[in-house]
């Protein structure tokens, strides 16, 4: 079918949205692999294996579409119990989904089809050679349950697979009855299937063509659990459901004996009333409930959780499936009308103010507070519609983490270390252009971590140390801002080296290497053209440093650190803004000219007397709490009149691990402000962001915190300052 | 001629709007969209429709549960039903068929087909 012109994007958003829960989910399968699988997953993955060869195939990606299909094929047989989720199946979904994102990118950007089609035959070969293994199991137990025959009409073959196994392992089988107005069935059906689940599986959601009431509408959901009837009972207790066991019951389809059946049930009450008693009993009266299940401890991460009872994560997870997707510019937009109100409140503001001050008239000074009032309600206003906009922005960390933990399988195994990778604060929410932006220093860091960080088995095993490395990802709201911290328990920073090539490279002098405490030793990393990998691999390759990470990270207002202690491991910690839209500046005064610090690189205000300031190597720079910053005059800077003052505000910021003291007349306060880009010539100005409206028809210009830095710690420079 | 009423159900919204695309071809059409059985049908007992096309394969509920419940639910309705779906197996051909069906497409579908099976089934006039 030949999609709308615009299709091409639809289709890569949608594709790349299936992509990404495939990823997550198989990174679950993998982990469960050894121990019971979840069905719901499995049947999760192959849905979205299914609808990506649907998709792809709709839009003419036949090389998406043909690989889709031959995974499909594999979880097919896998949800239906045909094969097992061994390594070579797991590995080779996991590498089916890298080539559908490879392949994806490529029709993303219009391209040919490139290497990828190759690969992707290759792989889809392959898959299809795993999804011929085995003869499947055949036994009909489901004549045995006697499902009566309009069931089986509408049951798919999966569903059939899953009743199969429960009564294979003698999970008794419920129905569940459930009946709703018609009006809001699909909200009463939600809440039942929330409430059983955590108690076993559903294995089918049937519409019962006898109405709940009047004109209501009934569902026969097949239930399997291993729950006591009265744990399921509870559970129903306060909805319109009925549970009744399944084996020899009549259809859910009209048959003379169900009616009868229901009618003879004591609680059967008009549909207006929510509430229905449920009638219970064991499937056998000699079958008790199960007893407790002892857990055992869990003694490797991959062995995962057992199955039968649903964890919390799985419900996270499929809350993501709830988001929406939301184009960007769409938000652009809307952020810029954001700003047009902004100005128009500060408008009304400098009326009001005016108007306060003029107050010689009463009528112009009532006019006044009116319009103050105004002004509040519009500002209310704003910030609601402000932190509605941000949120729409914001997106789950997750995002990035999910892909990374596929790359880390990957990597752990090239590299042939064996390491566990630890991952927490996935719902931890940033704005999504930082999120994006994000994935490739923290790829980096973390490809660092597994390639120089923790050692090979044996290395650790000599050192006392477990055979396995742990590396992990953790994120953390602070306030506004998030911190990521990505640590190893590998080797540490070596110290001595560390200076030594520092040294060797210039980059510091002997003797200030020497004087450099620890944190700044080993800060040093982050220098351009640092790097103490003896060997070059194929992980990170020569030439990107951390440097080019801390550069990264700078454009997004964040700040790097690192802390190493040799033996134990290494961590890198990231704080970043929450959001880069709408930022919260300190206006300061310079030569009465404004000017906007971005407050997320402003570590604090000091004051600073003239005579405190020295001049090293023709650069001023003073003390703050015995580190030696530098001192930078805003007003010689820009090249205007400096005004004579003994003492300085001092607004100390920092960048990574850099700090700066900027020298200003006046602290004015603080304000959200909008940054425009400025255009044309001006765009290059050193040391300016951009500009922001304050809405008195006065255009304030922003600093840019790391062009400054970058202005005073040339490189040549570098080693007085650090 | 009164607009088409059609319900549209299907888990790609990619999918959904090509649907809707290839039936606006057929001049006025009113699309109603779903993103699964149990939507589906919620939408279907909200209002009337003159067509329903639906994909088998969804979440929380499926496409064949569906036809099941407009065609022999509390109040069975002999609504057209097209379904359209990546199963092309014969067997699931005849299940679709089997529970009232009217028409199967089997993806990736042209937009001529979905144009035709409509018009077919609404005895439409080969020019629309």
């Amino acid at each position: 079918m030949s999609p709308p012109a615009k299709g091409l994007s639809e289709f890569v958003a949608e594709a790349n949205e299936i992509l990404d829960l495939l990823g997550r989910d198989l990174l679950v399968l993998d982990e469960q692999r050894r121990s019971e699988l979840d069905p719901d997953l499995v049947n999760r993955i192959f849905r979205g294996a299914h609808s990506l060869k649907g998709l792809s195939g709709m839009f003419g990606q036949d090389a998406m579409a043909d690989l889709a299909h031959a995974a499909e094929e594999v979880l097919d047989r896998l949800r239906l119990g045909k094969i097992e989720p061994s390594a070579p199946v797991v590995d080779s979904l996991v590498e089916a989904l890298d080539a559908l994102q490879a392949l994806l990118s490529e029709a993303s950007r219009e391209g040919h089809e490139g290497r990828s089609a190759e690969r992707a035959k290759l792989l889809a070969n392959r898959l299809s050679s795993l999804a011929s293994f085995g003869p499947p199991p055949s036994s009909d137990e489901l004549d045995e349950i006697g499902l009566p025959a309009q069931i089986r009409a509408v049951f798919t073959e999966y569903e059939e697979h899953r009743l199969k196994e429960n009564v294979r392992k003698g999970v008794p089988l419920w129905r569940v009855r459930a009946a709703f107005d018609l009006t809001d069935f699909d909200v009463g059906l939600a809440k039942v299937n929330d409430a059983l689940k955590p108690l076993g599986e559903v294995i089918s959601t049937l519409p019962s063509a006898e109405p709940g009431a009047g004109s209501g509408i009934a569902f026969d959901l097949i239930f399997g659990s291993k729950s006591a009837a009265e744990r399921i009972h509870q559970a129903l207790i306060e909805l319109p459901a009925k549970l009744a066991p399944l084996s020899g019951q009549p259809a859910p389809a009209p048959s003379p004996v169900a009616e009868e059946k229901a009618a003879a049930e004591p609680a059967r009450k008009p549909a207006t009333t929510k509430r229905h008693r449920v009638s219970v009993r064991p499937r056998r009266p000699t079958e008790a409930p199960p007893p407790a299940r002892v857990e055992l401890p869990r003694l490797h991460a991959e062995e995962g959780p057992t199955p039968t009872e649903r964890r919390e994560p799985d419900l996270s997870l499929r809350s993501l499936t709830q988001t929406v997707r939301v184009d960007i510019r769409r938000l652009d937009s809307l952020m810029n009308a954001v700003g047009e109100l902004l100005l128009i409140r500060a408008n009304v503001q400098r009326l009001a103010e005016s108007a306060l001050a003029a107050g010689a008239h009463a009528v112009s000074k009532l006019w006044g507070q009116e319009l103050s009032r105004e002004c509040r309600a519009l500002e209310r206003k704003l910030d609601e519609l402000q932190t509605g906009i941000l949120d729409a922005r914001m997106v789950p960390l997750g995002q990035v983490f999910d892909k990374l933990a596929r790359l880390v399988r990957r990597l752990a195994r090239e590299a042939g270390k064996e390491l566990d990778f630890a991952v927490s604060g996935g719902e931890v929410e940033l704005d999504k252009l930082i999120v994006e932006e994000l994935s490739d220093p923290l790829m980096h860091i973390i490809r660092n971590a597994i390639d120089h960080g923790v050692e090979l088995p044996d290395e650790r095993a000599e050192h006392g140390k477990p055979r396995r490395g742990t590396v992990s990802l953790r994120a953390e709201q602070r306030g506004n801002h998030v911190v990521i911290e990505v640590s190893d328990d590998g080797s540490g920073l070596d110290e001595s080296r560390i200076r030594q090539v520092a040294v060797q490279r210039g980059l510091v002098v002997a003797d200030q290497a020497q004087e450099m405490n620890r944190r700044e030793l080993q800060n040093l990393i982050f220098l351009p053209g640092f790097s103490t990998a003896r060997s070059v691999s194929a992980i990170s390759g020569r030439g990107v440093g951390l440097d080019v990470v801390k550069t990264n990270i700078a454009n997004l207002s964040g700040i790097i650190d690192v802390s190493s202690e040799a033996g134990r491991g290494t961590t890198l910690t990231l704080t970043l803004p929450v959001t880069l839209a709408i930022i919260r500046a300190l206006m300061v005064s310079v030569s009465d000219r404004t000017y906007a610090v971005p407050l997320n690189s402003v570590l604090e205000i000091v004051s600073v007397e003239g005579s405190e300031i020295r001049t090293v190597e023709r650069r001023e720079v003073f003390s703050l709490r015995g580190r030696t910053l530098p001192f930078m005059r805003l007003a010689r800077l820009f090249a205007l009149p400096e005004r004579p003052l003994s003492r300085h505000f001092v607004v100390v910021v920092g960048l990574a691990q850099e700090r700066l003291g900027l020298a200003v007349d006046e602290l004015i306060g603080q304000q959200d402000i909008v940054i425009k880009p400025l255009g044309g010539k001006l765009r290059h100005i050193p040391g300016i962001a951009g500009a922001t409206d304050l809405g008195n028809r006065r255009t304030v210009l922003v600093l840019d915190i790391g062009a400054l830095m970058e202005e005073v710690i040339s490189p040549e420079r570098r080693a007085e300052f650090i | 001629m009164p607009p088409i009423r059609a319900l549209v159900v299907d888990d790609s919204s990619a999918m959904r709007r090509s649907i809707v695309f290839a039936l606006q071809r057929m001049g006025e059409v009113v699309c109603v969209e779903a993103q699964d059985g149990i939507e589906g049908l919620k939408r279907f007992v909200e209002a009337q429709y003159d067509i329903v096309l639906t994909d088998i394969n969804m979440p929380v509920m499926d496409g064949l549960k569906l036809i099941s419940h407009i065609r022999r639910g509390s109040a069975p309705n002999r609504v057209p039903i097209v379904v359209i779906t990546t199963e092309s197996a014969v067997e699931d051909r005849t299940r679709a068929m089997g529970l009232g069906a009217s028409a199967y497409l089997v993806k990736p579908v042209q937009a001529q087909q979905v144009v035709e099976a409509v018009r077919a089934l609404l005895r439409l006039g080969g020019s629309g």
